[in-house]
């Protein structure tokens, strides 16, 4: 089976997030980079996959060349070859164009990602490449299960889930559930230094969004404690002030 | 500007989370003169179709046809795509639910339509300068983004934007919008629902509780609690990853970001990726034995104490209060 892993480069979930230039830039000023959480899983399901099916696993990532450690631990994790589409990922709709566009020229069996990234969490790559490759999507993928052509997914729902058969080729935004994170060993470090990265040009995509500014949350006033002893008086905080109960 | 939203029903009924999306959607139309249409897929009686009426929506377009009666993320992405269509609408809204977060990227897509998800608030509309805003790393900041398209999809949060009730009737007109071949692809096989609990991302109030529970054997106070106020539960993320809770009930950065009204976070430290899911939260409450817990900082009511003690307390204060 062949399969293709999107795989986002974010700022670690650590990460304290500031603006600079009037809000309107991230600071990425002592920011970690590190593989997308969510697309971690999908990279571990398609190991899995291919090691008990046989096959091989493409990264792709959209982004300069500073994306390079993120894409190499993913070599090192386990994917066989990676392409990195060389320009600055503007938004879900130019990233999902510049996977499509390479999907399309090599016809994958199963398509993978993060169900979101966590720094945009538009959850939007995998419901775009669906409709742009005019295949079957599954937003938020609890376990994913190939029999043959086609496979069991559960997806997330409100309260619960929902099992559905999809054939493939489909895409799938992964989230907990459809396998633990792998860890690169040495041997995987070592290799992943001689497998191909290519690194392809993106096409023009028009721009549909732009980001103009940012905002940190409003910070809360400061906390208002209430003895361990005296519970009553919380309930008619929160009846009287703050309304909620 | 004509909007269209989507409204999503739960085994034939609609949520409040509905009622919001439309309540939203009415707002855009009104603030710029134009009218508000929504789309029902599925089996949903008249009676709470005309329901939606109350919150605005002029018209409903009823699309129950059998094949459609189960959520398919492709046939209903046409669907939604011919209804804005039919309606003649610019502007589409739906909720930021898990099938909203499917249906929203394709129907943009198919429209040509510029996309804002995880949207917190109404847009600022100035002339042809539409900027909105929504969520981003993962609730630690906000982004205002602007919508360049002449044609927008707004994905709604839930418990972003409060009910209105505008008083009015709507009326239901049966659409059959014709499928692509591609569009039945998938087969629900099963539906997994509690249907006893609050279900997570959007309930009103959550209580959510850390590794000071200390083990999964204590989770029946913190379920107690939840009960009585009529909460969703929830969880740390060190406590769905030894398996004392499921994943879904996962709280924060990797997990599900909330915004209730008030959460409730028990035996919970307070680090930088949980807090992350509950920052949007209008009321928070802490109680957590360590005075020094990171998250008494972002917390509007703390108490120091052992949970094993205050938890049942509080229980019965609020089945006390509830009773009077």
């Amino acid at each position: 089976m062949k399969i293709l892993v999107c795989v986002s480069n974010v700022p670690d979930t650590t990460s304290k997030i500031t603006f600079s230039d009037n809000n309107t830039v991230f600071n990425t000023a002592g920011v970690q980079y590190i593989v997308n959480p969510y697309d971690e899983i999908a990279l571990s399901k398609a190991i899995g996959l291919v090691e008990t099916d046989g096959g091989s696993v493409t990264v792709i990532n959209v982004g300069d060349a500073s994306t390079e450690a993120s894409i190499r631990k993913a070599l090192a994790t386990g994917a066989d070859d990676a392409v990195r589409v060389n320009a600055a990922p503007r938004d879900a709709w130019f990233v999902a164009n510049q996977i499509a566009s390479y999907a399309k020229a090599n016809n994958f069996d199963l398509i993978l990602t993060g169900k979101e990234s966590i720094d945009y969490n538009g959850s939007q790559v995998a419901s775009y490449l669906g409709e742009l490759l005019d295949l079957p999507s599954v937003s938020s993928a609890k376990k994913i299960d190939i029999n043959g052509n086609s496979a069991t997914v559960e997806r997330e729902i409100e309260g619960g889930k929902e099992v559905i058969t999809v054939p493939l080729p489909f895409v799938a935004g992964t989230g907990e559930g459809v396998a633990e994170a792998r860890i690169p060993n040495m041997r995987g470090i070592m290799s992943a230094r001689t497998k191909p990265l290519n690194v392809v040009e993106p096409v023009a995509v028009a721009e549909l969004s732009k980001i103009v500014e940012y905002e940190t949350p409003a910070p809360r006033s400061s906390v208002t404690l209430v003895d361990a002893g005296n519970v009553d008086e919380l309930v008619a905080l929160l009846h009287n002030k703050a309304r909620v109960i | 500007m004509s909007v269209l939203v989507y409204v999503e029903n739960t085994d034939g009924k609609f949520k409040k989370s509905v009622y919001e999306v439309v309540s939203y959607a009415k707002a855009i139309a009104d603030s710029t003169g134009g009218s508000l249409t929504a789309v029902s897929i599925g089996d949903v009686a008249d009676d709470e179709l005309q329901s939606l009426g109350k919150y605005g929506a002029s018209g409903v377009l009823n699309v129950s046809s059998g094949q459609l009666k189960q959520f398919i993320n492709q046939a209903y992405a046409s669907v939604i795509a011919s209804a804005a269509e039919k309606a003649g609408a610019d502007t589409i809204v739906l909720s930021n639910s898990f099938s909203g977060k499917g249906l929203a990227p394709r129907v943009a897509a198919k429209l040509g339509a510029a996309l804002a998800d995880g949207a917190v608030g109404l847009p600022e509309i100035n002339g042809s300068t539409f900027k909105i805003k929504k969520t981003a790393f993962s609730g630690k900041a906000f982004a205002q983004v602007e919508l360049l398209a002449g044609k927008k999809v707004i994905a709604l949060n839930p418990n972003s934007f409060e009910l209105r009730e505008n008083g009015g009737s709507a009326s239901v007109t049966a659409f059959e919008p014709a499928l692509g071949s591609q569009d039945l692809a998938t087969v629900i096989n099963e539906i997994v629902r509690a249907t006893d609990k609050v279900s997570l991302p959007d309930a009103e109030i959550v209580v959510s509780a850390g590794r000071g529970m200390k083990g999964p054997e204590n989770w029946g106070m913190i379920e107690e609690l939840a009960d009585v106020l009529g909460a969703a539960t929830a969880c740390s993320k060190p406590v769905s990853d030894a398996g004392w809770r499921p994943h879904s009930e996962h709280v924060g950065q990797t997990g599900i970001a909330v915004s209730p009204n008030l959460y409730i976070a028990i035996g919970i430290s307070g680090a930088i990726q949980h807090l992350a899911g509950v920052s949007s939260s209008k009321t928070i409450v802490v109680i957590n034995k360590d005075p020094e817990a990171p998250f008494f900082k972002v917390a509007d009511y703390g108490i120091v104490g052992d949970a094993f003690e205050v938890v049942p307390k509080l229980t019965e204060a609020i089945r006390a209060h509830k009773g009077n």
